[in-house]
């Protein structure tokens, strides 16, 4: 497909190919196939024409990793691990390192950030069925930096050790114990002390800081490599490979570069308007994104007045405390995380995209949207009377929207999807 | 949806940067200190003069017992704006560094042994209450003899805290009403209002100045770039405003190759 | 583009325009992202706290007798105070040809340390006690014709061999290139004496 301009000449695309440049590029292009990876991962890599809002957030997080890596290192140069050191450099590097401020910040802000923008991220997965074959991979991939990027959240917040840091540590590693036998003895390694205590600061430092970033920037890149091998999904969950012009190439798709270089960098740029909106405005955003608590030293002797974790793991902490036994909380909670992993195999709609679902799979959708948030916001309260009562009702609707996935994807009346591709010049 | 995420963002902005203000609370009238719940500092820490009384209060009032080890008085004297004679004569204590941290003189020992609880350091207290809950403590300490210290308190009950201000405050008063129990039955007293019992040097008016200029310097510590930040935040946002559309400009002019 | 000869003109507008517009984006991008880099890059310049503990340091030197060195601390060096005795100050002079730098213009000193003695008065010198060719400390040594006959007195780094005179100037056949350094100090009282700040304040 050749695009083209607005008067119906042809775009001039940017030039690829080792003829055009010589010398070094020339030099380098017969040792290392560059030439060869931008063309076929960037400018002559076909994305549908149709990307909407819901597509931004794939690039987004990508700049939030880079911002985070960024950050990160740089607090890791000032940041000193160790029960008797750890509050003292945060103060330190907040009040004395030049700039520190605003490095920590970027930081904690592009923690929650990051947070906000996967969960959209993954819920254009269900808007679109962007988990159904042959994306079941790229899907589970997805999951996995899900995962590994909530260890990385949960092991960060203990770092400042402040008195949340050091009472959601021995919150979450003591469900850890309700595992059946090894539970007591895998609390006990984890924790490598009796209690939360300086080993356990140490070794989740050393795992913050190497080891998942390492495992995350290894599942980023298996997620982009299975994107590219079976292209991305549409709003209209149309397949466009299977249309293609005389030329090859697929009818309704444009090089992803510069259609979406372009367009993602608006995103961008309204991203890093929100992100400077919080961090020099509103860095705490009200206990939402750095809690009260954390401002005062961990204390072993107490406990905060409300043990809430931070606002992205909220709703999994509503299920936990909505069960009245703690093994049957701490495996429910497990599950809801874990069901995610199955969606692709429990949508058993023909159709792919909302668009042309019927009303069971779209109310299914919104009702799920509507238990997670509210789940998030019962999460942040205290765990009595009627919040209880309320998360207890969310939490099976939130469980049946899996459980009951094939039933009414099975059942729902669909409409015809379009042969082409629904797009409207913009 | 992209304007109203935009609309919605700059709502946010304008939004935290609007100071707090509520109705200060009522004095002769109705009872004093009824609605003491609900009391605001309403502070504003970028008025450098009443932060600046608010150090001169700190290092009168409440260096004897709690530290701002976070703290320089160096640092103090440049972000207030203290000339450095000033500072070294009038706030630093004999034999301290101006680039010391801010520490109380009184043991940390001693202090938990005469209040069965040392004074904590107070550098980060405003962030991790909020300014209305020290504004609260400080205007509702009240005489109780049943107590060691002769005091209690509303906001902290069972306070380890003596009634230090009380020179300057006057003593109050705390006077309960029986109330029926919700659900369990039986009564219990709850707090109805204060009456001032003794005089202090301030009137209530100059007593509420004093402890607001205190809170706001408490919560300059807290955070002391603050200031910096939201200057600077100013440049960085219309920045990328700029930026934006400039970006947006861009991408519009490719995507007419598009149909 | 120059087939379509109908158009021609409105295809260049467009590819100008699209070239303006891309080149204004990656412009402010680029200033955009200089200044993001600043405060990363300043995050590395010494902390408030390093600048504290570099604050001057104060040395009561009353106690130190004629002919002793006492040793002192600033910005994490050495500071070597020696008080001369008579004799060492006249065996400052004399060896002038035997010298990299005898008027010390290509060394690292204060203004009123630029002179003979490398010092505000003859009887005190402040020098920073590391060698200036790679950091080790010299050692003292004082006594005339300690290391060799003609030897006036200085200082000797054990490491690779410089020698430095009562002045703190090197000798020539020493790795070292340069004078000791001397350091910005004042006395603001009779007997202390303050390394880090002068006249000019204390040490930027």
């Amino acid at each position: 497909m050749t695009v083209k301009t607005a008067t119906g000449a042809a775009a001039p695309m940017p030039k690829s190919g080792a003829a055009a440049k010589k010398g070094f590029w020339a030099w380098l292009n017969k040792r290392m196939p560059v030439d060869e990876f931008l063309a076929t991962q960037v400018t002559e890599y076909y994305a549908p024409k149709n990307f909407n809002f819901w597509y931004y957030f794939g690039s987004l997080a990508l700049v939030v990793l880079v911002l985070q890596l960024v950050t990160g290192i740089f607090l890791t140069m000032f940041y000193k691990p160790g029960e008797a050191t750890a509050f003292d450099s945060v103060q330190f590097i907040m009040r004395e390192v030049d700039w520190g401020w605003l490095i920590r910040y970027l930081h904690s802000s592009g923690a929650s950030f990051f947070f906000i923008v996967v969960y959209l991220h993954m819920f254009r997965a269900f808007l679109y069925g962007s988990y159904k074959p042959p994306r079941e991979l790229l899907w589970l991939i997805g999951m996995l930096v899900y995962l590994a990027l909530m260890a990385e959240a949960f092991m960060g917040y203990v770092l400042p050790w402040g008195n949340m840091s050091f009472w959601g540590a021995q919150v979450i590693v003591n469900l850890f114990g309700t595992i059946p036998g090894i539970g007591p003895d895998l609390v006990l390694w984890i924790r490598g002390d009796y209690g939360i205590a300086d080993a356990t600061l140490n070794r989740f430092f050393a795992l913050h800081v190497a080891a998942v970033p390492l495992a995350l920037l290894l599942l980023v890149v298996l997620h982009l490599v299975a994107l590219h091998e079976v292209g991305s999904n549409n709003p209209d969950g149309i397949e466009t490979k299977e249309k293609v012009g005389a030329d090859g190439k697929p009818l309704d798709c444009v090089p992803f570069h510069p259609y979406y270089t372009v367009k993602d960098l608006v995103g961008v740029g309204v991203f890093l308007v929100l992100l400077a909106i919080v961090v020099f405005f509103v860095p705490t955003l009200g206990g939402l994104f750095l809690e009260s608590p954390n401002f005062e030293p961990a204390n072993p002797m107490s406990t905060p007045e409300h043990i809430a974790p931070v606002w992205y793991f909220t709703p999994y902490y509503a299920i936990l405390r909505a069960v009245p036994d703690q093994r049957m909380g701490a495996l429910l909670m497990l599950i809801a995380v874990m069901s995610f992993m199955f969606v692709p195999w429990l949508d058993r709609s023909p159709v792919k995209s909302m668009r042309y679902r019927g009303w069971m799979s779209r109310s299914a959708l919104a009702i799920f949207v509507v238990s997670f948030i509210v789940l998030g916001y019962l999460g942040l309260q205290p765990a009595e009377g009627l919040y209880v009562v309320l998360a207890r009702i969310f939490a099976v609707l939130y469980f049946a929207f899996f459980f009951l996935m094939p039933l009414y994807t099975w059942l729902d009346p669909v409409k015809p999807v379009p042969e082409r591709l629904i797009y409207h010049a913009h | 949806m992209r304007t109203e995420a935009l609309l919605a963002a700059v709502l946010l902005a304008v939004a935290a940067c609007a100071p707090h203000r509520l109705p200060a609370e009522e004095e002769g009238g109705g009872k004093f200190g009824a609605d003491w719940d609900s009391w605001r500092a309403d502070t504003n820490v970028s008025d450098l003069a009443s932060v600046q009384r608010g150090a001169r209060n700190f290092t009168s009032y409440c260096l004897g017992c709690h530290s701002l080890k976070y703290e320089r008085w160096s640092r103090l004297g440049a972000d207030l704006k203290i000339p450095e004679q000033l500072l070294e004569k009038d706030l630093v204590p004999p034999g301290a560094k101006s680039t010391d941290y801010i520490m109380t003189r009184m043991p940390a020992a001693d202090a938990e042994t005469w209040f069965g609880k040392a004074p904590p350091d107070l550098s980060l207290m405003v962030r991790a209450r909020g300014k209305d809950y020290i504004y609260q403590f400080l205007t509702t300490f009240y005489v109780d003899p049943t107590r060691q210290t002769g005091a209690n308190n509303l906001r902290l009950p069972s306070t380890a805290m003596p009634d230090v201000l009380s020179e300057l405050e006057g003593l109050k008063g705390a006077v309960f009403k029986t109330v029926a129990r919700p659900g369990a039955g039986g009564s219990e007293q709850v707090f109805d209002h204060f009456e001032q019992l003794a005089p202090g040097r301030l009137s209530l008016a100059e007593y509420d100045g004093m402890v607001r200029d205190t809170v706001n310097f408490l919560d300059y510590v807290s955070e002391p770039t603050q200031l910096e930040r939201r200057q600077l935040g100013v440049w960085v946002v219309l920045f990328l405003l700029v930026f934006t559309w400039f970006a947006w400009l861009v991408k519009r002019e490719y995507w007419k190759d598009v149909h | 583009m120059a087939d379509h000869a109908g158009v021609a003109g409105g295809d260049e507008v467009d590819l100008s325009r699209r070239k303006f517009l891309t080149r204004a984006t990656i412009a402010t991008g680029t200033v955009g992202a200089a200044f993001a880099a600043i405060p990363f890059i300043e995050s590395w310049t010494p902390s408030e706290r390093a600048r504290a503990l570099g604050a001057p340091t104060e040395l009561d030197i009353s106690k130190l007798e004629a002919g002793q060195m006492a040793t002192t601390v600033w910005r994490r060096s050495p500071i070597y105070v020696v008080r001369r005795t008579s004799d060492m100050v006249a065996r400052i002079a004399g060896h002038d040809a035997d010298l990299k730098d005898p008027n010390s213009d290509h060394s690292d000193q204060p203004a009123y340390a630029k002179n003979p003695v490398r010092s505000r008065s003859a009887e005190f010198l402040v020098l920073v006690g590391t060698c200036t060719h790679l950091g080790c400390l010299p050692k003292q040594r004082f006594a005339a014709g300690d290391l060799y006959p003609s030897w006036p007195g200085g200082f000797f780094c054990p490491c690779h061999g410089s020698r430095f005179d009562l002045a703190g100037r090197v000798f020539a056949g020493s790795p070292a290139s340069i004078n000791l350094r001397v350091p910005p100090y004042s006395y603001p009282k009779e007997h202390l004496l303050l390394v880090g700040a002068d006249e000019k304040g204390a040490a930027g």
